[in-house]
């Protein structure tokens, strides 16, 4: 017999592995999603066959993320219930209709519009199709905002009572729970970073192919739209990522207290460290390397304001001090390398190199997963740095854990790691071999193979009917439609 | 029995109302996993797929609206339920993830696509028992003390749940052949018809013998079905079944398309009638009512709010997304 506590751990290695996976795919589909309106958008406007054909090349791409996502999501939401049921009957009266009207509101939108978005160009005409992938991207965006409301309401409840049988109730006004004062921040920290994750994949595709022909004007085209999501958004980023850290030093300060590595309180300004060890026996910061007041500076905004540190916070309310600060100190990290791409790339295009800097190329290569590792590193400082509470400060992640004993958790986690692995990987591997293959004039869509042999791209190449550059020459609006 | 009109009811009726578009809509798409090996490699298996790969996604989501809105409006009871049958709902979710994934994988690599359309089969097939499974673990009773689930993690496991596990394959698969019935034309058709012949017969078999079986696993249950004054509401069932059973056979054995489908559906919905009789008032037999498990009248205005307003609107596009659809699909030629 295992006791309760190994369970409790094996509970929380499985929410957080499956999580993590399945956020992988939002942070791509939610960009992507969008990417493809604007694509199928601007083709619509100026009929260019060049935004079709990268229409349909990140089309490919788009299906195979999304039906990881809905096969990751829908584990996630049964996750709450298997693994956390005591959360789930506390909790459910005031999270549980936030994540239906996720479900009425977004994910049918989503799925309804999907097959068309996939597979409907010949039947539906082209307006039509293009409002089913905004109908698509709006959906994604949809889903973010209820269960970012969620997971938000859980780090700042608001706006209930409790209830005689220990449920949370909630109380007169829901928009108090839904516009909980973290959500605003979380929303729009998280959705830009899933636009700027998407940005890196695509521009880091471009570079791939301009690496290997920069007249390609496809490759051009993408590097170019991503750089300057890169120059514009990423800067946005970090502004965000400042407003929410001021916000969380506001609602649950010894999370800021771990990203920082304050283990003592500084009374008159606190350095902000660079680097450092969390010795979490000792409470202090080994080898640490800051830089004096400027802790302060940022936080308060004044060079010599106190700030408390985790010595004023009781042993048991404290949360894993190394995880947060080492995943915060990623993330910020990989913000500034993103704006660092940016604004050489901003540099690039005034010297007019932007398509021939094949040191820029690589970079951006390099650069192409680093929004999946960001988004990451984010959720692990936001969500282990509000330890050991799952509903902060009222239930604890110990107490919300479902009656299981040990075998029954680890053997089911077992079969997640397994299955995740095989399966997404495989996945993973199609959309790289996909993104490996350059994007061509008159690039073939999503198929449904009919008779005979499949036509779907990434395997036999796209046939290459259509002669010449089609970049040049505007069609009319009843031609060129045709996906083959 | 008496219903008195709350909120709760009508949120009992709103799940029920979810579990069975779901078990309607995602049941044809298994069932055609579950069939999936006894069609021919190549164009047979490839516009079967065609025929449902637009539509999956939206039937799947219908089981997040059960889930969700179990959560939402009965949370004790979801509470209750998935770690009662937590081996099953595992397998079934990893199910799910292999024949979800098989729609995109088994275009993108031919050269292993034997292997990605035998993972859509198995993956079909454990949701598809794992669901059954579930739903039998469910009327064969749960133990609860206090607020909690207090049996052992292998209670889900008996004869009767094998049943209803196999009564639900079966019946999967009937909604799929007679969806192909439907879909499909010439040779396939001929062979689809044959084959929701054998997956009929199955289904009437099994779905009596889960319902005898229920009449013996609990004193109430019985007495419900077979005293007056309630057996004057049960009786209809079974005998609409019996004529449902009937007219599906001879659909079969003639030229039709789309009537077999529909029957099958209306059996389906027979036999959630059934189900719902037997379970009434009871959200977890035997302890938990939907009334014990309900969310406040708060939580479950705010939702009927938005059932009300956008429950029409889906069904409105998930329509029009069929309708896009519609005719044989050999004929639409996706070029
Ligand atoms: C910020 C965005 C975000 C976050 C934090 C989450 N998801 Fe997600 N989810 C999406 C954004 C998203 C999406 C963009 O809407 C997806 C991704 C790909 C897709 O198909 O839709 C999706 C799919 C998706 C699906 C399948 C929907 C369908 O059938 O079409 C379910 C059931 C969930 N999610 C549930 C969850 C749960 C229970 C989460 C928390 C633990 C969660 N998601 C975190
Ligand atoms: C998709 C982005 C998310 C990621 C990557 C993520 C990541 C994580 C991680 C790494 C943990 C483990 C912390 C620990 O145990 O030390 C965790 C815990 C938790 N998260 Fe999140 N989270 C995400 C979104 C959400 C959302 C949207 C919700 C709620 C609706 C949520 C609810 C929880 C709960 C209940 C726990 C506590 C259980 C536990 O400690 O494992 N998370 N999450
Ligand atoms: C250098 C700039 C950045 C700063 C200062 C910053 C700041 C923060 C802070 C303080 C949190 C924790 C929120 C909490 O306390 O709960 C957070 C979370 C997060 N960050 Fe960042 N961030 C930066 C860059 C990025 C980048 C580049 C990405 C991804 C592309 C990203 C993605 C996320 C995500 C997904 C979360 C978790 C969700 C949330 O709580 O918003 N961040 N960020």
């Amino acid at each position: 017999m295992f006791d309760t506590a190994d369970a409790l751990v094996l509970a929380r290695i499985q929410f957080a592995f499956t999580v993590s996976f399945h956020f992988i795919f939002p942070a791509f589909s939610i960009g992507l999603a969008s990417y493809l309106a604007v694509l199928e958008g601007l083709w619509l406007k100026t009929g260019r066959q060049l935004y079709h054909d990268l229409f349909k090349y990140w089309l490919k791409i788009f299906a195979i993320a999304f039906a990881m996502g809905v096969v990751s999501g829908i584990v996630m939401s049964y996750q709450f219930g298997t693994n956390w049921s005591v959360f789930s009957d506390r909790a459910g009266p005031v999270v549980g209709p936030l994540m239906a009207y996720e479900v009425l509101t977004a994910f049918f939108l989503e799925a309804g519009f999907l097959g068309v978005m996939l597979f409907g160009m010949e039947k539906v005409g082209r307006r039509l199709h293009f409002a089913a992938t905004l109908m698509v991207a709006v959906g994604t965006f949809i889903s973010a905002f209820w269960i970012l409301s969620v997971n938000s309401w859980m780090h700042t409840p608001a706006g209930f009572e409790m209830g005689a049988n220990g449920q949370f109730l909630p109380g007169d006004s829901w928009l108090a729970i839904i516009f909980n004062p973290s959500f605003p921040y979380r929303l729009v920290h998280t959705v830009t970073a899933a636009y700027l994750t998407t940005a890196f994949v695509v521009g880091g595709v471009g570079a791939w192919h301009l690496l290997r022909d920069r007249a390609n004007p496809h490759a051009r085209k993408m590097f170019s739209m991503a750089m300057w999501m890169a120059a514009l958004v990423a800067p946005v980023q970090i502004f965000l990522g400042d407003a929410q850290g001021l916000n969380t030093l506001e609602h649950q300060p010894q999370k800021v207290m771990a990203m920082e590595g304050h283990y003592e309180s500084h009374p008159d300004g606190a350095p902000l460290y660079l680097f450092g060890i969390p010795n979490e026996k000792e409470q202090r910061l080994d080898y640490a390397v800051g830089i004096p007041k400027v802790s302060s500076l940022i936080l308060e905004h004044s060079l010599d304001a106190p700030l408390a540190g985790l010595d004023t916070i009781p042993d048991d309310e404290q949360p894993p001090v190394s995880i947060v600060f080492w995943s915060f100190r990623v993330m910020v990290g990989i913000g500034f390398a993103m704006l660092g791409i940016g604004v050489w790339s901003l540099l690039a295009r005034w010297r007019g190199r932007l398509y021939d800097w094949p040191l820029l190329h690589r970079f951006a290569v390099v650069m192409a997963p680093s929004g999946f590792a960001a988004v990451i590193a984010g959720w692990i400082t936001t969500e282990v740095g509000r330890q050991p509470y799952v509903i902060y400060g009222l239930m604890r992640t110990a107490d919300a854990a479902s009656p299981l004993d040990a075998p029954a958790v680890g053997s089911s986690l077992l079969a997640f790691i397994v299955v995740y692995f095989a399966v997404f990987g495989v996945g993973v591997w199609y959309i790289m071999r996909l993104m490996s293959k350059s994007p061509q004039p008159g690039e073939v869509g999503v198929k449904r193979g009919d008779k005979g042999p499949i036509r779907t791209a990434g395997f036999t190449p796209g046939p290459t009917q259509n002669p010449g550059d089609g970049e040049k020459l505007p069609r009319g609006p009843h031609e060129a439609s045709r996906e083959r | 029995m008496n219903v008195n009109v709350d909120l709760t009811t009508v949120w009992a009726f709103i799940i029920a109302f979810a579990v069975f578009a779901y078990v309607v809509m995602d049941g044809f798409d298994l069932g055609i996993g579950i069939l999936f090996p006894a069609f021919e490699a190549g164009p047979e298996r490839d516009r079967a797929m065609n025929s449902i790969a637009p539509v999956w996604d939206g039937n799947e989501t219908w089981l997040v609206l059960g889930g969700g809105g179990l959560f939402a409006a009965f949370p004790l009871a979801y509470a209750v339920i998935l770690p009662a049958t937590y081996p099953l709902v595992i397998a079934m979710l990893l199910g799910l993830v292999f024949r979800g994934v098989a729609f995109e994988y088994r275009w993108r690599d031919p050269s292993h696509r034997r292997f990605w359309d035998a993972a859509f089969t198995g993956g079909s097939l454990v949701a598809a028992l794992a669901q059954g499974m579930t739903l039998g673990a469910l009327l064969q009773g749960v133990d609860v003390t206090g607020r909690a689930y207090s049996g052992s993690w292998f209670d889900w496991l008996t004869p009767y749940t094998l049943l209803t596990g196999f009564g639900t394959v079966a019946g999967y698969a009937l909604l799929g052949a007679t969806w192909l019935v439907w879909k499909m034309e010439g040779p396939e058709q001929e062979h689809a018809r044959r084959l929701a012949k054998v997956a009929a017969w199955a289904t009437v078999l099994l779905m009596g013998v889960v319902s005898l079986y229920n009449l013996l696993l609990n004193a109430e249950y019985a007495d419900r079905w077979l005293t007056a004054p309630e057996i004057y509401l049960a009786a209809p069932v079974p005998i609409v079944t019996a004529v449902l059973v009937i007219a599906l056979l001879r659909a079969l054995s003639r030229e039709r398309h789309s009537k077999p489908f529909w029957l099958s559906i209306s059996l389906f919905l027979m036999g959630m009638a059934g189900l719902g009789f037997t379970m009434w008032p009871y959200v977890v037999p035997p302890g938990i009512t939907i009334w014990d498990a309900a969310a406040p009248e708060r939580s479950q205005i705010f939702m009927l709010v938005g059932v009300a307003i956008t429950m029409p609107l889906i069904l409105i596009y998930t329509g029009w997304a069929y309708w896009v659809f519609r005719g044989k699909t050999s004929d639409e030629g996706y070029h």
